[in-house]
């Protein structure tokens, strides 16, 4: 049994050794959900930033992927791995805030470089602040600042507000407020992982609401989406992209149509990087990119972009570099703030139909050049 | 908080017990006749949920999508227990734990496989949607009042079946004594094959019908399982009027606590701290009322004394 | 045909052998791995003497693990954010000594099993599966809404917990700190099987009448036995919050609880070893078949069915092929 341990080790360690000296002078390790009901937001992240990785043509890049199951300890164990055994020089891929948390710390302490394509947690963005961690995505708080101005746009003199009980869903519900200006009619906090909102949809009815931001990701979202549809309740309907991306969309059907959504993202977008990415990513993969799918593109643009300049070893060149972010992102104008989170535009944007597939289409730009809520906080 | 309001939410939380029973009739049918202890329950849920969606969206007939998912959940039920679990109805349950528990692996990333990663299209037809108005003045979604309908015929079909019939008659014995029943000439293992596949077939219709309102994904089944699961305990395993009331329980308790336990707290605590420790008490309240249930009766309600 | 004795000397062996080797060859990674199988080895442990010995299965020992996680966590992250925990009847701003949080973990672990032990044990069969499964989602759902101490994102303690005279950062000798309780465990769940407590709960398994007839109080012998099987599994949990840094609710989770139930059916319930051979097993499965593909679950599951349906008595009684030593 001894031997049967042994074996594949030490396969896999000459295995590394050697293709580490012949071909890869940069190693990415990428730790992302690529099993269960949240596959479909690490999938797309994988597949945006490979699409990159090969579009540059670079064969010096490795990249190594490995799925987390969605599990704090699984993604740390897979991290201590990437560190420790394969050796990589940049860390990526985490999706889920709760991940982020137990990974992020230690990968930055250990001087290691850690880029976000989704996940942006305000305790990274504020206090755990660290010049390793870089975020590529958004702070979390952006998405729903921006459904609170586009709320204000649109004259909503009050709101009723709905969440899990989670932090992320609480996060949620402070963003929205930050920016929102007028009343909120009601709060409710749903049950993590809940499939029946029937009891939720009653109250929304019964508070004479002008309008409804929600947070409910994923599958709770689907759920919610198509039985508020079902209720014959007409109070509008708003909330981050997170429940409005390509994935989900095709799920939810008509129950959706006319939603508006706020999002960094769009496939509108109108700029070549953009236009040739949407192109790029349906020819390679045979369906429409998602937002999270432009995310792990620009991640990946964001490193080839720092490696043209710096060698990832000279590690102050490397992340000077990186802050100068000098790509073309999908989203038009890019920059990083001190706290090395994204400076961008977010807009909102509409669910709609083209033929059979439902799409968003972009309404407005609600935030421009908005930065985070917790640049003040990090002391970097 | 209008009294017809309250009337809604009680018809709501009516409406998730009902749904509930569905999946827990058949688990306690399994365990009350066969002893088995089936965390694979949830998937033959999940697979009733995507059999719908793929025939849905193929012939777009809900009606066939119903079919679809019934036939092909009764299917990999009797497949998996003439496989599998046949050989486990003399083990510890235990090892029924951990085969059941192999199981749920296999078919989600098997269906993962074969359906991809990303949740399912399916919607509920045209003719059941809309709200309508009940007496009162409550405007109901058709669909859930529909739900409600044809839970409650299942019901009485079932207690028909275990009552009336010759089946049920072997059924009721078999939950009784196992040997007996197979020693006065019955033939067990059709017997089991046949209550394993009407409870995966239960399992699949609730799977597409409550697909049709929630999210059709890989994993959708696994947390209903632990609901059906407190369900029938607190109703008696074995007990199919024991599910339907336990369901019924469970769903006000769930739906009810989660409107009101925050406005309680409300009364004496500030909005925030009142929202959050009555949001989290919400989340725990049905499994407050199971061992509340099991400390005054250790067998659940009309469960069988040990 | 191995006798036990021998297999759990060679288990014990591959268990220093293997990280040696990884330290040699400079594979920490190796010793991590090993160091996770060791605690999910010492929570298997606590649960077999509840399940194994006992004959009463706990689908819900995740809240005892969850629990020695957030004590850990908790005590460590007042005392790295400096930030006060009691300040009545003493000032107590937290610690990160890990024998003092140890015994913290051991008593406060084996106090829940009190509580739970007391309320769950009036019931039998699969209704105890439940109430135990119904404890640990409440422990689950109250640890999401927690937002002192993070809720769902969970605790990231950033700097391990020290232990006088060791470098704890440092892979091998955190791994030495676990495998050396894992001992420690072995050996006194050893002595206690053949002592006259173990005995008896051996015996109450199979029968409880003639437990009695004896004289021995049934439900005393199963709150005992109860409780320190949680205490055991809540002090695995403070190591494998230690060991990843990181506590969130997740380690209470449902599949948690049937993991550990998991390890035992592979190595053999009832068995000393058999929750040892169980993790290390699943641990190294998980880390190699992982790479196969995307769909690696599906390899498992075929693996754990296999495992179920040809290899009754688990690993060990497949190799040793005797039954018990107490049986």
């Amino acid at each position: 049994m001894n031997k049967v341990f042994k074996f594949p080790i030490m396969i896999s360690t000459v295995l590394s050794v050697i293709t580490g000296v012949a071909l890869a002078d940069t190693k990415i390790g990428m730790i992302t959900t690529l099993s269960g009901g949240g596959a479909g937001l690490g999938v797309d992240v994988r597949d945006g930033f490979m699409l990159a990785i090969n579009q540059s043509g670079r064969s010096d890049i490795e990249v190594i992927i490995e799925d987390d199951q969605r599990k704090p300890d699984v993604a740390v164990k897979l991290a201590d791995k990437m560190i420790q055994s394969d050796k990589v020089d940049i860390l990526t891929g985490i999706i889920w805030s709760n991940l982020a948390m137990a990974v992020v710390p230690s990968v930055t302490a250990q001087g290691k470089f850690y880029l976000s394509p989704n996940a942006g947690p305000s305790a990274l963005a504020g206090k755990g602040c660290h010049e390793n961690y870089f975020n590529v995505a958004w702070q979390n708080d952006n998405l729903y600042e921006a459904a609170g101005a586009y709320a204000n746009s649109a004259g909503v003199g009050n709101s009723f507000v709905l969440a899990p009980n989670y932090p992320a869903g609480k996060d949620a519900i402070v963003g929205y407020k930050r920016t929102f200006k007028g009343d909120i009619a009601g709060e409710l906090y749903t049950k993590l992982g809940q499939t029946d909102y029937a009891a939720e949809i009653a109250q929304i009815r019964a508070s004479g609401a002008e309008n409804v931001f929600f947070f409910l990701p994923g599958g709770m979202g689907i759920s919610f989406l198509k039985q508020y549809a079902a209720s014959g309740v007409d109070i509008p309907l708003t909330g981050p992209a997170f429940s409005f991306d390509q994935g989900i969309l095709q799920a939810v059907g008509a129950a959706a149509l006319g939603v508006v959504n706020t999002s960094q993202w769009n496939k509108d977008l109108d700029n070549s990087a953009n236009k040739s990415f949407v192109k790029s990513f349906q020819e390679a993969y045979g369906r429409l990119p998602s937002l999270y799918a432009s995310q792990g593109f620009d991640t990946a643009n964001l490193v080839i972009s720092a490696l043209e300049k710096a060698d990832v070893n000279n590690a102050g060149a490397f992340r000077d570099a990186l802050r100068a972010a000098d790509f073309e992102s999908t989203r038009g104008d890019f920059s990083f703030a001190s706290n090395q989170h994204p400076i961008q535009s977010i807009y909102a944007r509409q669910v709609i139909q083209e033929g059979d597939v439902f799409t968003n289409k972009v309404l407005s730009m609600v935030l421009e050049n908005h930065s985070n809520a917790y640049v003040d906080d990090c002391k970097m | 908080m209008s009294l017809v309001l309250i009337a809604e939410q009680i018809l709501n939380g009516l409406q998730f017990g009902i749904m509930l029973f569905l999946m827990s009739a058949g688990l306690t049918l399994i365990f009350g006749v066969m002893g088995l202890i089936n965390l694979a329950h949830g998937s033959l849920y999940m697979i009733g949920a995507f059999m719908a969606a793929a025939v849905a969206s193929a012939t777009g007939s809900f009606i066939l999508a119903l079919f679809a998912a019934l036939s092909a959940a009764a299917l990999a039920g009797a497949i998996v227990e003439m496989m599998i679990i046949r050989k486990l109805y003399n083990r510890d349950h235990l090892d029924q734990v951990l085969a059941t528990f192999a199981l749920i692996l296999i078919f989600s990333e098997g269906t993962r496989w074969f359906f991809g990663s990303f949740p399912l299209y399916l919607d509920i037809p045209a003719y059941l949607q809309g709200a309508v108005t009940l007496p009162g003045g409550i405007q109901y979604p058709l669909y859930r009042i529909t739900l409600i309908v044809f839970g409650l015929i299942i019901g009485a079909g079932l207690g028909l079946l275990i009552t009336k019939t010759r089946i049920g008659v072997q059924i009721r014995a078999g939950e009784n004594d196992r040997e007996m029943v197979s020693a006065l000439g019955v033939n067990i293992s059709k017997l089991y094959t046949f209550v394993f596949a009407l409870g995966a077939a239960l399992a699949g219709l609730a799977g597409a019908l409550v697909g049709a309102i929630q999210s059709v994904e890989v994993g959708m089944g696994e947390p209903v399982l632990i609901l059906a699961f407190v369900v029938i305990v607190i109703g008696g395993i074995g007990s199919v009027k024991g599910a339907l009331i336990g369901s019924i329980l469970v769903g006000l308790t769930d739906t009810l606590g989660g409107i009101f336990l925050p406005k309680l707290f409300g009364l004496f605590m500030d909005l925030a701290t009142a929202t959050n420790v009555g949001s989290s008490i919400a989340s725990m309240s049905i499994y407050i009322l199971m061992s509340i249930v099991l400390v005054w009766r250790p067998t659940g309600l009309f469960g069988q004394k040990i | 045909m191995i006798k036990e004795r021998h297999l759990n000397t060679f288990v014990l062996g591959l268990l220093i052998l293997i990280p040696i080797w990884a330290y040699l060859n400079d594979e920490p990674f190796i010793i991590t791995l090993m160091t996770r199988a060791v605690i999910f080895a010492i929570a298997a442990v606590g649960l077999n003497l509840a399940l194994g010995i006992g004959g009463f299965i706990s689908f819900g020992h995740a809240a005892f693990f969850g629990l020695g996680g957030y004590v850990m966590g908790i005590l460590a992250w007042h005392s790295q954010s400096y930030v006060t925990l009691i300040e009545w009847p003493i000032l107590f701003e937290g610690t990160k000594s890990m024998p003092l949080i140890w015994i913290i973990t051991i008593v406060l672990s084996a106090l829940l099993a009190a509580i739970i032990g007391m309320i769950s044990l009036k019931t039998t069969g699969v209704y105890f599966i439940m109430i135990t499964l119904a404890f640990a989602q409440m422990m689950y759902y109250f640890s999401t809404s927690w937002s002192a101490y993070g809720g769902e994102d969970g605790l990231s303690i950033y700097m391990r917990n020290s232990f006088p005279g060791l470098n704890t950062l440092d892979p091998i000798q955190f791994f030495i700190i676990c495998f050396i309780i894992l001992f420690i465990v072995l050996f006194f769940m050893g002595r206690l099987i053949k002592s006259p407590f173990g005995l008896a709960l051996n015996a109450s398994r199979q029968s409880r009448q003639r437990v009695e007839a004896v004289g021995f109080d049934f439900h005393k012998l199963q709150l005992t036995a109860f409780i320190l099987s949680g205490a055991v599994t809540g002090l695995a949990g403070a190591l494998f919050a230690d060991l990843n840094r990181f506590v969130s609710p997740s380690m209470f989770s449902w599949q948690l609880s049937g993991e550990f139930i998991v390890f035992i059916i592979i190595g053999g319930v009832g068995r000393l070893f058999g929750p040892v051979i169980g993790a290390l097993i699943f641990v190294w499965l998980e880390h190699s078949i992982g790479g196969i593909s995307d769909y690696w679950h599906i390899f498992l599951g075929l693996i754990l069915l296999a495992i179920v349906l040809f290899g009754k008595g688990g690993i060990i009684g497949l190799v040793c092929r005797e039954d018990a030593q107490n049986e």
